[in-house]
């Protein structure tokens, strides 16, 4: 049988096992953030359905379709990999899991963790019994993230940690964290770091929300008190965690454009909801011209960003690429989804101002939170400028 | 519609490259516009050009074209682009036979003259702007019925190789009044016909333009393409074929000089480095690279809907074009600021550049235009 007619019939067969075990709920693109499922030891699932249809792809492996069965994964080729995601879309199926697990670290343990390590972390990513969180940067290295001081040093069968960490997301819900500590203080500071992980409940381990000038956020502050971690967790080699850190940190890249592929739906195009606020509901042009053109702009730019990340998927399944040009979609997008954002407020003139209580909407309000909170968007996992720099020195090649 | 290129896409490309640097460099630009050539162009390299199968990519192999598509087109224009090549390729080949394309639909008597438009043997222009600003209904030049057939009066203010065409695509209005896209008619008109001044335009770009005046100019009434009053209906599709084929053109000037800005940084020093290790030109040339990124994609998928004859192809005109505009200008006039003193001499090639971007951003509307028919399109 040829290759084509293989992939034919497995899609036939996806077909049919979607159409048998993902639940009707759970095809419809979500609105409320908070019917996401994380997973983990205190995974909560908003609807019951959702634990059903988790339970069922990861029986399958298919929440970590590529990776190798015996780790419980579904062991599918790219090709059939992508049939999957093809006929999930078609159906509008919801992400079974979403888990920086199975997007960061996994990748990373299968290229850079020991047998041992894969066989006991890998599973419980692809069940979501296990949530994960990332430990790189520090109040004292942020963009400079290699100046990172938290130390590990070890003891016998242990590493001591000490330190802080800081904008680490969901730490407060995450049972474990990939973590990048020092562990050599001399020498040049690429150098002497390494890569570990860190059970949260151990002793030692405290976590502290942060608030951030939308009123909410993911991020937290970690700070670590004499925490024993054992020496068996460190992956990779002691010393050379630098090269880990930045493998992992292209799969973050690449996620964030995924995750914006698969943010909770908008209700309403940009284009409709300035008719509605700005036109008051009348078609045709809109009456304020400035806006009008910003919103064009945008607009069209939104399209021909799209159409370049479907180049550079085109491209990477014809085997070219990807390379660090990631670094411009983790800019581009951002910086897009934030003159969005602030177009929405401005749409809704006096009713983009309301923080809470009366006089506004719970939509209106939400539209106005989530413009504060996308002024993050191009900070967080490397601010705009340091992806210019990667640019300028990686892909252009502009000397240091 | 794939955005990797196929085998015979990468060979076009390749024969175009090669040809273009070869023979219609920058260098036989500047021999041209020094020598004041009265017709722009070189014929020996015209003639070779068509013989290499590149004058006619897109043209159907009815009228002797290789009966490839846009997409095809586009890596052609992408390489004349990047050598600044004047050539009548654009205005006769690309812009007067989308027109010709689209009336020869119902008028099969067209196809000889695609015939020899395709051979490049005949060029024609299409005779359309009387406005200083792209203003597709704008248009005065009348055309009445008379006892003895038709005649035509005005004035069109920029026609693309209009000094050079043997016959000349005319739009004129038969009814209504300037601005209404009904009542507009195409008529043939050859170019030495009694009545018809050209006058040739000396552009920043220096490449060939005419004003052309016609006065009374008898025609018969199989000078009319399509019907009476409805020559929109032939020219709305020519001309976003046209500018999206332009837009390729851009691309490729962009991208040129783009990357003989990147080149420049890597070598030019100043205080003791090179400076494109100044994180101010590192950011700024970053910047441009995501921008010329976004206008490939959009250039691509806009080629590609024009031979899938999608109906969004219009919208993507507009998107390209607004971009396009936008971006060749940018990396131009960027160019010129990161070469410092050097960018603003005539000897320095980088400057052609910028004056080619700014006549291309007018052509067919600039990004103001494109901006604001995006958003009629898109229903806002």
């Amino acid at each position: 049988m040829s290759d084509a007619s293989e992939l034919e019939q497995f899609r036939e067969e996806t077909r049919a096992w979607l159409q048998e075990n993902c639940p009707k709920s759970m095809r419809s693109k979500i609105l409320d953030p908070t019917e996401e499922v994380w997973g983990g030891r205190n995974a909560k699932f908003k609807l019951p359905d959702s634990k059903l249809w988790l339970e069922r792809m990861a029986a399958k492996g298919w929440t970590a379709p590529t990776w190798p069965k015996q780790y419980g994964g579904g062991g599918l080729s790219a090709a059939e990999a992508r049939v999957l995601e093809e006929e999930l879309k078609r159906i509008e199926a919801r992400s079974a899991l979403k888990s920086f697990g199975l997007w960061m670290l996994g990748p990373v343990l299968l290229e850079y963790g020991n047998e041992e390590q894969r066989q006991r972390f890998l599973p419980g990513i692809i069940r979501g019994e296990t949530r994960w969180c990332q430990g790189y940067s520090e109040p004292g290295a942020g963009s400079d993230l290699a100046s990172l001081a938290t130390r590990a040093e070890l003891q016998g069968d242990h590493y001591l940690i000490n330190g802080q960490k800081i904008w680490t997301s969901h730490a407060d819900k995450a049972d474990w964290m990939f973590c990048l500590v020092r562990t050599n203080p001399d020498g040049k500071k690429h150098d002497g770091i390494s890569f570990i992980l860190i059970d949260m409940q151990s002793p030692g381990v405290s976590v502290r929300p942060i608030q951030l000038i939308s009123g909410a956020s993911p991020f937290c502050e970690t700070f670590f008190e004499d925490v024993r971690v054992p020496k068996a967790n460190l992956v990779g080699e002691l010393n050379h965690g630098w090269s880990v850190a930045k493998r992992l940190l292209q799969h973050e890249r690449a996620l964030i454009s995924k995750l914006r592929d698969d943010a909770p739906e908008e209700d309403e195009t940009l284009p409709e909801m300035a008719i509605r606020l700005v036109n008051g509901g009348e078609p045709g042009p809109l009456q304020d011209h400035a806006l009008r053109e910003r919103l064009a702009q945008v607009e069209m730019d939104f399209l021909c960003n799209k159409l370049t990340l479907r180049r550079s998927s085109e491209s990477i399944a014809a085997g070219i690429g990807p390379g660090p040009e990631t670094s411009m979609f983790k800019l581009y997008g951002t910086e897009l989804n934030k003159r969005r954002k602030e177009l929405k407020v401005l749409f809704m003139g006096y009713q983009g101002l309301g923080w809470e209580g009366a006089g506004y909407t719970a939509r209106e309000l939400q539209m106005t939170r989530d413009w504060l909170r996308s002024r993050a968007n191009s900070i967080e996992g490397g601010s705009s400028e340091i992806q210019l720099n990667i640019i300028a020195k990686r892909v252009l090649g502009l000397p240091s | 519609m794939s955005f990797v290129l196929s085998e015979e896409q990468l060979s076009i490309q390749k024969t175009a490259r090669d040809f273009a640097r070869e023979r219609l460099n920058v260098a036989a630009f500047r021999r041209l516009r020094d020598a004041r050539d009265a017709q722009g162009f070189e014929r020996g390299v015209w003639s070779e050009l068509g013989e290499l199968g590149l004058g006619a990519v897109h043209l159907p192999e009815a009228w002797g074209g290789a009966g490839l598509g846009y997409a095809e087109l586009g890596l052609v224009l992408q390489e004349l682009g990047r050598n600044l090549a004047a050539t009548p390729l654009f205005g006769s080949t690309v812009l007067a036979a989308a027109v010709l394309r689209e009336a020869s639909a119902s008028q099969p008597g067209l196809a000889a003259l695609g015939e020899r438009l395709a051979a490049g043997e005949q060029l024609v222009a299409l005779a359309h702007e009387e406005r200083p600003r792209f203003a597709p209904y704008a248009v005065n030049t009348r055309l009445e019925r008379t006892p003895s057939g038709l005649k035509l009066s005005g004035e069109k203010a920029l026609v693309v190789e209009g000094h050079v065409a043997d016959q000349l695509l005319v739009v004129a209005r038969s009814s209504g009044a300037m601005g209404d896209r009904d009542g507009l008619s195409l008529v043939l008109v050859d170019a030495t016909s009694a009545g018809v001044t050209r006058t040739r335009l000396e552009t920043v770009d220096s490449r060939g333009y005419a004003r052309i005046a016609f006065s009374d100019v008898a025609l018969s009434e199989d000078a009319l393409l399509g019907k009476l009053g409805e020559g929109a209906a032939l020219l709305d599709p020519a001309l976003d074929r046209a500018t999206i084929a332009l837009c390729a053109e851009m691309l490729g000037g962009a991208l040129e000089v783009f990357e003989r800005t990147v080149q420049y940084l890597k070598e030019r020093q100043q205080f003791g480095v090179a400076i494109g290790s100044f994180q101010a030109l590192q950011h700024r040339a970053a910047q441009l690279f995501c921008e010329l990124e976004l206008s490939k994609s959009i250039v691509m998928e806009a080629l590609s809907a024009v031979d899938e004859g999608r109906a969004d192809v219009p919208l993507l005109a507009s998107v390209a074009k607004a971009r396009l505009s936008d971006t060749f200008l940018l990396a131009a006039s960027e160019g010129i600021q990161m070469h410092g003193g050097v960018g603003v001499t005539d000897e320095y090639d980088i400057g052609l550049f910028y004056k080619r971007a700014r006549v291309c951003e007018l052509l067919f509307g600039d990004a103001a235009y494109h901006r604001a028919r995006f958003a009629t399109l898109s229903g806002f």
